[in-house]
């Protein structure tokens, strides 16, 4: 009787409610977040993650202006039929680079975590101009737009310098000559790939539009698309090595 | 506007403060709209600075119309109350709902037929969803719990909102927001984190709005003349803070430049995932659940004229559903890269919340104790009491969802989806509608023009939820189940497009769940119309029952 009168403390001092609701709704969060930042088995030890190069991180953000996380994840899960499906199973160390990280909650249409080299460009091209063209049963929207667009990537530099304030690691290197990679991914043949591909190893560059004159969003984004899930080397990836 | 010059009467120091402050957004506004690196950017800069100069021009008019005196807190001793405020809420929320459960149907018919996307930027699946979910969230849900804040806090404080300007800047402010948010997806502008997908600048706006929401709701209990806070107080409280933790924690981003809408999030992969489920998952707890509650504990006792249930179940309640609450994120992420002991944490205080939403359902329904014939004779009363229902089966099929076996068919499938709409059409639709029932006739002091048409409101819409969620179950267990089909000689059944022609049915049964809950919403909307505007109303309210002392 006595211990519920005490809860007229906080019926009659909003301060002390205030901080009663604060206190109670901060635990949880506090322990489920805060140790995935020092616990170092969070994120294992994985060869060959790079961040992407300017023109996949311009695809990456008209992924995430089209809002194409809303019908595809990018996680597989470790459940027969995925990785059957998909592939292995999604690694935290393959998303680290990835702001904001794309997992998806609903699969509308198929997982993209490993839709890299899984289709050719010609392909995406068809599938982004028109999904039913190439899948007659598809419901995803036509964009017909990317292909007709030209990307703006006037200010990637400014875009990868945020990402490596934020602890991505773009050497000045690479942001020095974000414009120019952009240009070279987006060709074949150009005198620049060599040094591209030093720059991000296993960076690819080819003319993903079909269109050499000019770079579209449709560059961007099958370039992007072509680099999913394709970092790391399975053949050689231990995951005895990071059992958590 | 006559232009007076009354003794004694001058500018207030939050008037002339809060007109400069927006003159200097205005001219800042106009400097970004010159320099942003896109259209997209420079126009909702332009709508900045015309919503600006706007509010500059609405403060001084404001300032020549009014009396010299401020508004008295009290008038023969009753309370002064503030309803113009909770007026604009209550509209805009109608409003909002009507956008928001229109495009919800335009998007589930895109989902039935493709060709509905018209190969246009602005109308495609992509943008329109996140229009759709914030529209009826934010929109609608964000105006229902800010006009009825507004209105409970004066009523169980018996106390004038605090505050001259604020009150306004807050429910203005907060639909500025909404109308950025909106237009900029329909932009390409997005962060596309789910239910929290505004930029940055837009973030920044409703920080601004959410901190005066709170120094208003709280300097309005401070002011109280009842000695306790009300129950439905805490829970708005709760709603308040948290919604304002979560904010700040998900939506904390650096952008590329002043100029630039673009933004990078300063979480990254498996980190930002967890961050953002914990913020997902209670903007369901705290927005579309304890925001809610409070609106339960005030209307419902309020209509049934009862007493609230238990006194000691709401302590228990309140103090446990926002501690459990803010653990089950991880159930979003099972079988991710998310490390397993933090998805074990989610799925065990997931289930464990089954019991204080069932607890506060009980506390709800249990308040009929003795007017249960009400339920015959008062629609209104009826669908708030159903919604409670609703909680009641959302909130046991939530922590059935959580628990990872269960998961690992639900999860990517539309069963998700029906589960939300379960809570969101029946929960929060409709407690949200019981409520403006009750508010339009208190608010104008008219009686409701016809409980036969909301009679009519109940049945359709409840028809429409029945078909929404029993078509998304369906699918959604169907689709898991093809996902992992294997055949005799163990390969896998169905390509992965099979199993989305598998769907079509259903999303078109889903439509029409949806247009008929829209149907609904569309007989509301005239009835209250009609219980503002009608002649022979207004004289039938000659001797109302309720007297606001405005």
């Amino acid at each position: 009787m006595s211990l519920w009168s005490k809860h007229a403390i906080f019926e009659k001092n909003s301060i002390i409610l205030v901080i009663g609701v604060l206190i109670v709704i901060a635990i949880g969060g506090l322990v489920e977040i805060v140790p995935l930042f020092y616990l170092k088995s969070t994120i294992e030890k994985v060869d060959g993650i790079r961040p992407y190069t300017p023109l996949e991180l311009a695809g990456r953000n008209i992924y995430v202006r089209e809002g194409c996380y809303l019908c595809h994840s990018q996680m597989i899960r470790p459940l027969r039929d995925e990785v059957e499906r998909y592939g292995h199973y999604s690694l935290a160390a393959e998303s680290m680079y990835d702001r904001p990280f794309q997992w998806g909650s609903k699969r509308t249409g198929p997982d993209l975590a490993r839709v890299g080299a899984k289709y050719s460009d010609e392909w995406h091209r068809d599938h982004l101009h028109d999904p039913r063209s190439v899948v007659p049963g598809s419901v995803m929207p036509s964009y017909p737009w990317l292909a007709t667009t030209d990307l703006d990537y006037a200010h990637i530099a400014e875009d990868m310098k945020v990402n490596a304030v934020l602890g991505v690691p773009y050497t000045p290197d690479m942001i020095a000559n974000a414009a120019s990679d952009v240009k070279a991914q987006s060709v074949a043949d150009a005198p620049e790939a060599a040094a591209l591909v030093k720059r991000y190893p296993k960076a690819t560059a080819r003319d993903y539009d079909g269109d050499p004159s000019r770079v579209t969003e449709a560059d961007a984004l099958i370039a992007y698309l072509q680099v999913l899930g394709t970092l790391v080397d399975f053949k050689l990836y231990d995951d005895k090595a990071n059992i958590r | 506007m006559s232009v007076t010059a009354v003794p004694g009467k001058s500018m207030t120091l939050g008037e002339g403060g809060t007109a400069f402050a927006f003159a200097i957004l205005a001219f800042l506004s106009l400097i970004i709209a010159a320099k942003a690196y896109t259209p997209e950017y420079a126009f909702h800069a332009y709508l900045f600075t015309a919503g600006s100069a706007a509010a500059v021009f609405a403060i001084v008019n404001r300032y020549f119309d009014r009396p010299a005196e401020p508004a008295p807190l009290f008038i023969d001793g009753k309370p002064n109350y503030n309803m113009g405020p909770v007026k604009f809420a209550t509209v805009a929320a109608m409003f909002w709902g009507i956008a928001g459960f229109t495009v919800g149907l335009y998007i589930a018919l895109e989902l039935a037929f493709p060709f509905l996307n018209l190969d246009l930027p602005w109308i495609s699946f992509g943008r329109l969803r996140p229009l759709h979910t914030s529209a009826v969230i934010f929109a609608f849900g964000g105006n229902v719990l800010l006009g009825t804040s507004f209105y409970v806090v004066q009523r169980t404080c018996r106390a004038r909102l605090v505050g001259d300007i604020a009150p306004w800047f807050v429910i203005l402010g907060y639909n500025f927001f909404i109308l950025i948010a909106g237009t900029g997806y329909l932009l390409g502008i997005t962060q596309s984190k789910e239910y929290a997908e505004p930029e940055w600048y837009a973030d920044l706006w409703l920080t601004i709005v959410w901190v005066t929401y709170f120094l208003v709701f709280m300097g309005t209990i401070m002011r109280r003349t009842e000695p306790h806070i009300y129950v439905a107080n805490w829970f708005y409280l709760a709603f308040i803070l948290t919604i304002a933790v979560l904010h700040l924690g998900n939506n904390a981003a650096v952008p590329v430049s002043l100029f630039s809408a673009k933004s990078y999030i300063v979480w990254s992969g498996v980190q930002d995932a967890m961050v953002q489920w914990w913020y997902g998952h209670n903007a369901v707890g705290f927005f579309l659940t304890a925001g809610f509650l409070a609106i339960m504990y005030y209307f419902i006792p309020k209509r049934a004229e009862r007493p609230v249930y238990s006194y000691r179940l709401s302590i228990i309640h309140f103090w446990a559903l926002i501690f459990l609450y803010i653990w089950a994120g991880p159930h979003h992420l099972h079988y991710t890269a998310l490390p397993d002991w933090a998805q074990t944490l989610g799925m065990t205080f997931s289930i464990m919340l089954w019991m204080p939403s069932w607890g506060g359902m009980i506390n709800g329904l249990m308040t009929l104790s003795g007017a249960w014939d009400k339920l015959r004779t008062d629609p209104v009363l009826r669908m708030m009491v159903v919604s409670v229902a609703f909680y009641g089966m959302a909130t046991f099929e939530g922590p059935v969802m959580s628990v990872k076996s269960v998961n690992s068919l639900s999860h990517y499938t539309d069963w998700t989806i029906g589960h939300v709409h379960s809570g969101a059409l029946g929960w929060v639709g409709y407690i949200s509608f019981g409520a403006i029932y009750c508010l339009v006739p208190w608010l104008w002091n008219r009686p409701l023009y016809s409980l036969k048409l909301v009679n009519w409101h109940f049945w359709i819409s409840t028809i429409g939820i029945v078909l929404y969620i029993s078509a998304m179950w369906v699918s959604g267990i169907l689709q898991g189940l093809m996902w992992r089909a294997y055949t005799s000689l163990g390969f896998l059944e169905y390509s992965f497009i099979e199993t989305v022609e598998a769907m079509h049915p259903f999303y078109v049964i889903r439509a029409m769940g949806g247009a008929l809950f829209l149907l609904g919403a569309l007989l509301m909307v005239w009835n209250l119309w009609q219980t503002v505007h009608s002649k022979e109303a207004a004289v039938a309210a000659a001797a109302p029952t309720l007297v606001p002392a405005e």
